[in-house]
C-alpha cells in the first residue's frame, strides 16, 4: 500500500493556492459528459453534490434517508468556527490552523489543517448567502461565541441547531441542482459495495431498501461522505442509521483505513438511564460556557445537590485546569468526568454523570438571560430526564460521539484506491487525535464545498474512464456478492435479535477500547469479537425477506460489518502504545493523569490494509512531520 | 407499567391494513416511545413474526424522520416534540394507546407505519432555495440582517419536514411546511430576488402533488413539533397575491 499524501510544495500559507493553479482542469463543455457518483447527503456530500452539479458534472447521489435533508448532520448543536476575526480579539487563518493541529495532539496533516482554516472564511460567506440564519447582534451583524477549548470567540451559531440549518443550506443547493436536472437522486438507496475495475473505483453496489432490489451504478469516480462508526460502541449520540459499511467496503476493496481507534467520547451527553435505551442524547457543548461542572467531595453523597454546600463541592475542572476551566478539550474533559464516577463521585439514580450547575450563571446574568442562550437545549432535558435544569443542576456524563479515524486520503481527498474519495468525517480528517468543537461543520463543508469539486476536475482531467457498464464481470461479481451475503443473513434463523448482538459488541468496545485503553484489555477484545462474530454468524435471525422494506435486515448488514471492524480497531488501539488525544492508554500517562505522547515512535498516521475477515490486518504509516507548530505537550493548566 | 397497543401493520401500499395488538408488562417511564417499539420488535423478533416497520434516526427531534399518530395525536400527546422525543410518563399505568401512520392521500403509506414523503423534496425542488453559486457569495458581512428579521427567518427554518402538519390538517394540506420554507428565505435580504416566483413555483408543486387547500383550522400549527406559526401562510398568501396580480412567474413578466 503506497501512501504518498501528495502535499504541495511551498510555504504553507500558500501551498492550496498553488495546487489550485497546478491542478489540471476539465473544460466546462466537456463536465457533464463524467459521471460522479456522490454517496451520502449530509453537510459534505450534500455540498459537493450540489456544487459538483453547478460546475456541471453528471452527479448521482445516493441516501439511504427518505431525503438527503435527514442525515445526521442534522443533529449537530454547537456550532461552526471561522477565522473570520469578526469579534476583533486576535483570530486568523494562522491561528485556527494552530489551535486545530495542537487540539488534534499533533497527528494530523499541517498542511491540510492549514487549508481548512483558510477555506473555513468562505463556508461563511456560502452560508450566509444561501439564507442559513446565523445568530445576528442587534446591528445585524453576525454574533460569535467562544466554544469548546478555544481562546478567541470565532463559533458561528444558528440557536443549538446550527446543523440543521447548515444542512438545510447544503439541501436546497441541491435540490435546486436536481431541479436543473445536473444531480439525480437515489433516496432509499443504500451503498453496500464499491466496485474496482483495473486498480480503480468504477461504481457501486446498491440496495433499494423498498424493493430490495440489488443493482451495480457505473460512474468515472465514486465519493463517500458516509458519516462516522461512533455506533460500533451501540450507545452513542449518533443517529441510529449511521455506520461503517460504505467505508468498510471500501476498506474490504482495499482502501486503507486511517487511525480507528481516534475515537471522540462528547462530554456533555445525558447519562444512561437504563438498560432498554437505545441512544444517547448530546447536550451541545456551548453549555459548558455558562455551566459549572462538580460532584461532591464526598464519594457516595446521596444528598440532593441544593443540599450540598460549596465547600463540600469539588468543581474539579475549575480546581485543575485554572486557565480553561469549564472550557477544556473534550477528551480532558471527558476522562476526567470518568475518573470521577470510577472513584464513586457520580451522582444521579444510577451513580453515573457529574452535574452541570446553571445555578450561579442564572443568578449573575437571569433566568431569561440563560433561557435565551440555552432555552431549547434545557427543554430538551426537561423532556428526556423529567428534571426542570433551572432549578436541579443537568446530570452529564461522556458519550461516544465523533470518530477521527476513517478512510485514509492524500491532500486531494483520494484514498489509496484510485478514483475512490471520501469526505467529511468518513476520511480521517483534520483532526488528528482529537477534534475541537465547532470543527466538524467546518471540515465536512470545506471538503463538500471547496475541495473536492475541484480535485475530482483533477483526477478526471486524465481522460474519460468510460466503456463499462453494470454488465462488466466485476460488477456482476460485486453484485452477486452483496446477495450472496444477504442471503447468508436471511437463512441463518437463529434465535437471537440483530440489536442483542449489536448491543453485547458495543458493550464490548466501550469497556475495552471507549474511553481509556490498555493492553490486556485490548488483546481480550480481539479474541472476544471473533468469538461473537462466529456466534452472530450462527444465531442471529433476521425475519422478513430481502425483496421489500426489511430494516432488521439493513441493521443485520451494518452490525455484520461493525463486527468485523472492531477487530481492526483494537489492533490500531494495541499498536499504538502511546497516548494521545482521545486515545487514552492507560500505560502511558504523565505524573498528572494527562495523556503522553510519544512523537519519537508515533508521530504517524497509522493505515491499515485489510487481508480478510479475522486476519491480522497490515500496519502502513504515513509520517507527519511539523514544520509550523512546534510539538509540545499540550497544556490546559 | 402495563400498556396495550395497537400497532397499524400494512405490508405494503396495495395492503388493506389492520391493528395489531401487544400487551407490554415491564415498560419504564423513563424510556422514550421509540426504545418501547424496539422492545415490542424484539419481542415479535423472538416470536417469529416481523418487526414493525417504523422511520426513525436521530431520536432527539431533529431529524424529521420520525412521526406517527399517537391515539389519534400527531407525534402523540405532549407538545413541540416530536414521537422520538416522548416518554412513557406521559402515559398512565394500563392506558391503551393507538399507533397508526400519518394518513394524507400525498404521503402513501408503505408499510407498516412508513409514508412516502418525497413530495416534501418536490416543493423544494420547486423553488425553495435561494439560487448562489458556490464561491461566488460576498463577504458575510456585507449585508447586514436586522436582528428580529433574522430571528423570524430562524423561527421559520427551524421546520424538521416531518409532516405532522399535513398528518393533523384535515385538509391534508402542506401549507405549514411550504409556507415556513418561503418565510425562512421572504425574511431575508437574500431571499428577495427570486421570493415572488419562489412563491408561486412552490404552491403548484405543493397543489400538483395532491395536498388539500389550506381552510385555516389552525391543527398544523397545533400539530407542529416546532411551534411554526400559521402566520406564515398568510404571509406566503400575501406573496402569493402580489405574484399573481403582478404577473410574476408567468412567461415575460418582470415582477414589481
Amino acid at each position: 500500500m503506497e501512501l504518498d499524501a501528495k502535499i504541495p510544495s511551498g510555504p504553507i500559507e500558500k501551498k492550496w493556492e498553488k495546487h489550485q493553479f497546478d491542478m489540471k482542469l476539465v473544460n466546462p463543455a466537456n463536465k457533464r459528459k463524467y459521471k460522479v457518483i456522490m454517496v451520502g447527503t449530509g453537510l459534505a456530500g450534500g455540498s459537493a453534490a450540489a456544487t459538483m452539479g453547478e460546475l456541471g458534472y453528471d452527479v448521482h447521489c445516493f441516501t439511504f434517508h427518505d431525503s438527503p435533508r435527514r442525515a445526521h448532520s442534522i443533529a449537530a448543536q454547537g456550532g461552526i468556527n471561522a477565522a473570520k476575526n469578526y469579534q476583533g480579539d486576535g483570530d486568523s487563518i494562522y491561528r485556527l490552523f494552530y489551535d486545530t493541529v495542537k487540539g488534534g495532539d499533533f497527528r494530523s496533516r499541517e498542511a491540510n489543517v492549514y487549508r481548512l482554516a483558510e477555506l473555513s472564511l468562505n463556508i461563511i460567506d456560502q452560508a450566509v448567502a444561501q439564507g442559513v440564519p446565523f445568530a445576528r447582534e442587534y446591528g445585524g451583524l453576525l454574533a460569535n461565541r467562544s466554544f469548546g477549548g478555544a481562546q478567541v470567540s470565532r463559533t458561528f451559531y444558528a440557536r443549538g441547531q446550527t446543523g440543521q440549518q447548515l444542512l438545510l443550506g447544503c439541501y436546497q443547493a441541491l435540490e435546486r441542482q436536481v431541479a436543473e436536472g445536473t444531480v439525480t437522486m437515489y433516496n432509499r438507496h443504500e451503498m453496500l459495495d464499491v466496485i474496482v475495475i483495473d486498480g480503480r473505483a468504477r461504481g457501486i453496489v446498491t440496495r433499494h431498501l423498498v424493493t430490495g432490489k440489488i443493482e451495480a451504478h457505473m460512474a468515472d469516480a465514486v465519493i463517500l461522505g458516509t458519516g462516522g462508526y461512533s455506533n460500533v460502541f451501540f450507545l452513542s449520540t449518533n443517529a441510529k442509521g449511521c455506520n461503517v459499511t460504505a467505508t468498510w467496503r471500501a476498506t474490504k476493496r482495499g482502501a486503507g483505513f486511517a487511525n480507528p481507534c481516534f475515537t471522540q467520547i462528547h462530554p456533555t451527553c445525558i447519562p444512561q438511564s437504563g438498560e432498554y435505551q437505545s441512544k444517547l442524547t448530546l447536550m451541545s457543548e456551548s453549555l459548558r460556557n455558562d455551566g459549572r461542572i462538580w460532584v461532591p467531595k464526598k464519594a457516595g453523597d446521596d444528598r440532593p445537590p441544593h443540599q450540598i454546600p460549596d465547600s463540600e463541592r469539588d468543581y474539579y475542572l475549575e480546581r485543575l485546569y485554572p486557565a480553561f476551566g469549564n472550557l477544556t478539550p473534550r477528551d480532558i474533559a471527558s476522562r476526567r468526568a470518568k475518573e470521577m464516577v470510577d472513584a464513586g463521585h457520580g451522582v444521579g439514580p444510577r451513580k453515573n454523570g457529574v452535574y452541570l450547575d446553571f445555578r450561579d450563571a442564572i443568578e449573575r446574568m437571569g433566568k431569561d438571560a440563560v433561557s435565551e442562550r440555552y432555552g431549547n437545549l434545557f427543554q430538551m432535558y426537561a423532556k428526556i430526564t423529567g428534571e426542570d435544569p433551572y432549578e436541579v443542576p443537568m446530570r452529564i456524563y461522556p458519550a461516544p460521539h465523533y470518530t477521527m479515524g476513517g478512510l485514509w486520503v492524500d491532500y486531494n481527498l483520494m484514498t489509496t484506491v484510485p478514483g475512490l474519495f471520501a469526505i467529511g468525517e468518513a476520511n480521517f480528517s483534520d483532526h488528528g487525535a482529537n477534534r475541537l468543537g465547532a470543527s466538524a461543520l467546518m471540515q465536512g463543508l470545506a471538503d463538500g464545498y471547496f475541495v473536492i469539486p475541484l480535485t475530482i476536475g483533477n483526477y478526471l482531467a486524465d481522460g474519460p474512464q468510460g466503456g463499462v457498464d453494470g454488465n462488466h464481470p466485476a460488477a456482476r461479481d460485486a453484485v452477486r456478492e452483496v446477495t450472496e451475503m444477504q442471503e447468508r443473513l436471511l437463512a441463518v434463523n437463529g434465535n437471537r435479535s440483530v440489536d442483542s448482538f449489536h448491543m453485547e459488541l458495543g458493550r464490548l468496545m466501550w469497556n475495552h477500547c471507549g474511553m481509556s485503553r490498555n493492553e490486556a484489555d485490548l488483546k481480550e477484545a480481539l479474541e472476544k469479537i471473533p468469538e461473537l462474530r462466529q456466534r452472530y454468524w450462527r444465531e442471529v435471525r433476521v425475519p422478513g425477506s430481502g425483496a421489500d422494506l426489511n430494516q432488521s435486515l439493513e441493521k443485520a448488514g451494518r452490525v455484520a460489518d461493525f463486527l468485523e471492524f472492531a477487530e481492526m480497531m483494537c489492533w490500531d488501539a494495541l499498536t499504538r502504545d502511546e497516548s494521545c488525544g482521545a486515545h487514552y492508554r492507560e500505560e502511558h500517562t504523565t505524573e498528572e493523569g494527562e495523556a503522553r505522547r510519544d512523537d519519537e515512535n508515533f508521530a504517524h498516521g497509522a493505515v491499515w490494509e485489510f487481508r480478510g475477515a479475522g486476519e491480522e490486518p497490515v500496519r502502513h504509516r504515513e509520517e507527519l512531520t511539523f514544520e509550523y507548530v512546534p510539538l509540545s505537550q499540550r497544556s490546559y493548566k | 407499567m402495563k400498556l396495550t397497543l395497537h400497532v397499524w401493520r400494512q405490508s405494503g401500499p396495495r395492503d388493506e391494513g389492520r391493528f395489531e395488538t401487544h400487551r407490554m408488562d415491564d415498560v419504564s417511564p423513563s424510556m422514550s416511545f421509540l426504545d418501547l417499539l424496539d422492545m415490542v420488535n424484539e419481542t415479535i423478533t423472538l416470536e417469529g413474526g416481523e418487526p414493525i416497520a417504523f422511520e426513525h434516526d436521530c431520536r432527539e427531534g431533529i431529524c424529521g424522520s420520525c412521526g406517527m399518530m399517537v391515539n389519534g395525536v400527531a407525534h402523540g400527546p405532549d407538545d413541540l416534540i416530536t414521537a422520538c422525543q416522548l416518554h412513557m410518563r406521559s402515559f398512565e399505568d394500563g392506558d391503551e394507546i393507538w399507533i397508526e401512520p400519518w394518513r394524507a392521500d400525498a404521503f402513501p403509506v408503505m408499510k407498516d407505519l412508513v409514508v412516502d414523503r418525497s413530495a416534501f423534496d418536490r416543493i423544494v425542488e420547486a423553488g425553495g432555495y435561494i439560487s448562489v453559486r458556490t464561491g461566488s457569495a460576498p463577504d458575510a458581512h456585507a449585508v447586514p440582517v436586522p436582528k428580529p428579521d433574522a430571528d423570524r427567518a430562524f423561527d421559520a427554518a427551524a421546520c424538521i419536514g416531518c409532516g405532522a402538519c399535513v398528518a393533523a390538517c384535515p385538509n391534508a394540506s402542506a401549507m405549514l411546511f411550504t409556507a415556513a420554507k418561503a418565510a425562512h428565505l421572504s425574511y431575508l435580504p437574500q431571499g428577495q430576488t427570486e421570493r415572488l416566483e419562489r412563491a408561486m413555483g412552490m404552491v403548484a408543486t405543493h397543489d400538483e402533488e395532491g395536498f388539500g387547500n389550506c381552510t385555516n383550522h389552525g391543527a398544523c400549527q397545533v400539530a407542529c413539533p416546532k411551534g411554526i406559526s400559521v402566520d406564515y401562510i398568510a404571509r406566503l398568501n400575501r406573496d402569493l397575491m402580489k405574484a399573481t396580480l403582478t404577473g410574476v412567474g408567468m412567461e415575460g413578466s418582470g415582477g414589481d
